[in-house]
């Protein structure tokens, strides 16, 4: 099997993802590459755990006088919601559905925007309150390890939208399949860092 | 000739290489780069010396001083070092793995080129203000308070650079592990092989921390972040820890491919199968493990307290072991082989007592109590330098003999070469050997002069007529390059007679494709065994075929570029410029637009037919 034949449902494969080896291989270097990320996430929580509540004076908020659960309950449920929504896009690529993908795909976009709405929302707040990215230790390390995350949310915006858009038209080949599934793989990971974002920041900062 | 292979003129072959995605060229690249750079560091390291050389001296001035040592370090290890290590792993490991090119060309280019723009950025700083002066370690308690813009184009610099290295790294890992050819499994990969496979896994683990330590100086020094400023609630040891982490597995990094050069090299000229085969594999896959877990005997003096210090002594002791293995693995390999002393051979062969003495000063180093007292002296310099230069250097030295010849498919001079060993090798020890006793008498490291009647006049001038008996063999390599380049006596497929691996199965240098058909492997040192059953060439692996080949692109080079531009908008921003921003913004649209185009764009390359490959065999009147 090569990338541009044209195919059909039944001669669609069951692994799409990996039926060539430019697949294979792009395949194999994305979850490379997600094991360096983590090494990156890694070094970032561990900024964190040691500047946290480290400010110059005792008139700046500290993490239990910042972080509400309601609005980071509500950001985490976006966000584990897309991608639950960005299974079911795979699951049609895999069976050959385009149009049902892509529903799913634009599902997935919807609620990351939602989530990214609320974290601006949220940072705007801090910054009121006085917690900012310049004003001590702490803000630096929280507006970097939660904002990098953001990035990377905002990165996979312009990725899913951007492949919509280029395949709107052609539908699926064995071309462009492996993008999408990537694309997936990626949204997932991002997914995965925001649970130990909740946990780390959000919740062991509201106890301790 | 194939309708490939035409004479072309100077800017085609230019434009030939800023777009090319073929591992080959992308190989001169690095090693023309890396060239280029190791000579700026070497003429750092004599200015070095100069000033040293006698006591009070003001060759430069103590600021000047900082700048050379730090940009010394600097461009040795990232621009010099870890350049030539790469141009030898994408020369020839695809081909000793039976590869028609690596995973990702696209990426193995853009890789190239973030390295390359990166180092340029770097070395810009001489012009525009001053180098970085903070140490090649960019300690942050230093680094934070550093006047001018010289730390900011360390952090940029390596920034850019640092990505190229990772993105290699995960490519070199795809292409090992998909696209082996047929009978070529794990444990008959040739060791240079091995080598840049666990290198590539440190890579990718190891430069993500360098990653982010680089992001929080450069949110500190430019955004107005507070990581490292104590006063706001900063920590600097973070820095450390951050640099360590990576800066270890780097050591390992620079040193395994130089282990994989060497065995290849040892293997090759004993004319003997590697001793130990499996051993080697497993001790290069330990020290790889390890590499990660001794981070933290940089920072003995740091106060991590005693358990930390006694912990870390004992994994840095550890490593001891997979290394020793290595030794006798080489020395068991020449034992009872009918040994030829080639250029090569003869860097393999001093590699040895050197590689060694800089491991007896490891051990020194790594019992914390002793640590105390060597801290920060020339002593930690000796000790680095007998296990780089020792050992990193006279691979890259040693592979540059050998694989000369894949590479641009003529020979370098031999007797050239073995003036240049000497020459090096006795300059070496007379630069350094002298520096265990300087530190061990009390001179600190990075002083930029020193009084008379303490001493020390005599071993550092003994020390800085080293450097030039050094700079002279570095002079006749470069002598000889251009003496063999003119010359230009071509060769054929296995121009030193005694090549085991599938690199030498194919000729010098080898077509585009590297291989017509993949070749079968039957054994460890595939190509051997073929040879010693009488035959000339591999047993091909697969009916001749269309071979698929990738585009050739700029878009490498704008990605870089991008980031190039945009890293100086972030400096300048800082002065309040008000072109900063723009630029910054600019810089990272052209970035970020040539990745967008990159994925709109269908890249499906291009096959090369089988009657085009079979025409070629009949024009140059061989086998049909």
């Amino acid at each position: 099997m090569h990338a541009e034949e044209k195919l059909t449902y039944e001669t669609w494969p069951a692994e799409p993802e990996k039926s060539t080896l430019e697949a294979k291989n792009k395949f194999l270097g994305f979850w490379l590459f997600l094991g360096g990320e983590t090494v990156l996430f890694a070094s970032l929580f561990a900024t964190y755990l040691s500047l946290k509540d480290k400010v110059p004076n005792t008139s700046q908020p500290l993490a239990k006088d910042l972080f509400e659960l309601p609005l980071t309950f509500v950001a985490t449920m976006l966000l584990l919601t897309s991608s639950l929504t960005s299974v079911y896009a795979i699951y049609h690529m895999k069976n050959f559905a385009f149009k049902k993908m892509m529903v799913w795909l634009g599902l997935t976009a919807l609620l990351g925007f939602g989530f990214l709405g609320l974290e601006v929302y949220e940072f705007n707040h801090y910054v009121h309150l006085g917690h900012k990215f310049t004003s001590s230790a702490f803000g630096s390390a929280f507006y970097t390890l939660v904002g990098f995350h953001g990035a990377h949310v905002a990165f996979g915006l312009a990725w899913c939208l951007s492949l919509m858009f280029r395949n709107a038209k052609r539908g699926l080949n064995l071309y462009n399949a492996p993008k999408f599934y990537v694309f997936s793989l990626y949204w997932h990971f991002i997914d995965v860092v925001w649970v130990f974002i909740f946990t780390v920041v959000y919740l062991m900062g509201m106890v301790g | 000739m194939s309708t490939y292979a035409q004479k072309k003129g100077f800017g085609a072959t230019l434009w030939d290489f800023l777009t090319t995605v073929d591992h080959k060229k992308i190989a001169i690249l690095y090693l023309i780069a890396g060239g280029f750079f190791f000579l700026i560091g070497g003429i750092e390291a004599v200015f070095i010396r100069i000033q040293l050389a006698v006591p009070n001296n003001d060759f430069v001035s103590a600021g000047a001083f900082n700048e050379i040592i730090t940009m010394h370090g600097t461009t040795m290890i990232f621009l010099a070092a870890m350049p030539l290590v790469f141009a030898f792993m994408n020369a020839v490991m695809p081909l000793q793995i039976g590869a028609r090119d690596v995973a990702f060309p696209y990426v193995n280019a853009l890789g190239f080129w973030l390295f390359f723009f990166g180092g340029i950025f770097l070395n810009l700083s001489w012009f525009l203000g001053g180098a970085p002066d903070a140490g090649w370690t960019s300690y942050a308690s230093l680094a934070i308070h550093s006047k001018g813009h010289g730390v900011d184009f360390y952090v940029l610099g390596l920034q850019i650079s640092g990505l190229g290295t990772l993105i290699g790294g995960i490519n070199f890992l795809v292409t090992i592990i998909n696209m082996r050819a047929p009978g070529m499994t794990y444990m008959r990969m040739p060791l240079f092989t091995w080598t840049t496979f666990v290198t590539s896994a440190l890579i990718l683990f190891a430069f993500p921390p360098l990653t982010v330590g680089l992001v929080l100086m450069m949110f500190d020094r430019l955004f107005g972040a507070n990581f490292f400023e104590v006063a706001q609630g900063g920590n600097t040891v973070i820095w450390e820890h951050l640099f360590w982490i990576f800066g270890h597995p780097e050591v390992y990094i620079l040193i395994l491919p130089a282990f994989g050069i060497f065995s290849e090299i040892f293997a090759m000229f004993s004319r003997k199968r590697l001793f130990g085969y499996s051993s080697m594999v497993f001790a290069t896959v330990l020290i790889g493990f390890l590499g990660f877990m001794v981070w933290a005997h940089h920072m003995f003096t740091t106060g991590l307290g005693p358990v930390a210090n006694a912990i870390f002594a004992v994994a840095t002791m550890a490593i001891g072991v997979p290394t020793g293995i290595k030794i006798f693995n080489w020395l068991f390999t020449m034992w009872g082989g009918s040994v030829k002393f080639t250029t090569p051979m003869h860097y393999a062969f001093a590699f040895i007592p050197t590689f060694v003495m800089g491991g007896v000063t490891g051990i020194m180093l790594a019992s914390a109590a002793a640590d105390y007292q060597y801290h920060d002296t020339y002593f930690v310099v000796a000790h680095f330098h007998y296990v780089i230069v020792g050992g990193v250097v006279l691979a890259l030295l040693a592979g540059t003999h050998l694989y000369w010849p894949k590479m641009f498919g003529t020979m370098l001079n031999e007797t050239m070469g073995k003036i240049t060993f000497w020459t090096f090798f006795i300059g070496f020890h007379m630069t350094f050997f002298i520096q265990h006793f300087l530190g061990l008498w009390g001179m600190p490291r990075r002083v930029f002069t020193y009084l008379p009647g303490q001493g020390f006049e005599t071993s550092n001038m003994i020390s800085s007529i080293g450097a030039a008996f050094m700079s002279v063999g570095v002079i006749v390599l470069l002598i000889n390059i251009i003496v063999t380049s003119v010359k230009n006596v071509r060769v054929g497929n296995d121009p030193w007679g005694d090549g085991r691996t599938l690199e030498w199965s194919i000729p010098s240098p080898p077509p585009f494709y590297n291989f017509k058909q993949l070749p079968l492997v039957r054994g460890l040192d595939a190509y051997w065994i073929e040879k010693m059953e009488g035959k000339k060439e591999m047993t091909p692996a697969e009916p001749l075929g269309d071979i698929h080949m990738p585009n050739s692109s700029f878009l490498p080079f704008t990605t870089s570029l991008g980031l190039f531009i945009a890293a100086f908008g972030a400096m300048y921003h800082v002065d309040d410029k008000g072109w900063a921003l723009p630029v910054l913004f600019i810089g990272l649209l052209v970035t970020f637009g040539s990745m967008l185009l990159r994925s709109v764009k269908d890249d499906h390359g291009f096959h090369i037919h089988k009657e085009e490959l079979m025409n070629e065999d009949d024009n140059k009147g061989v086998k049909a």
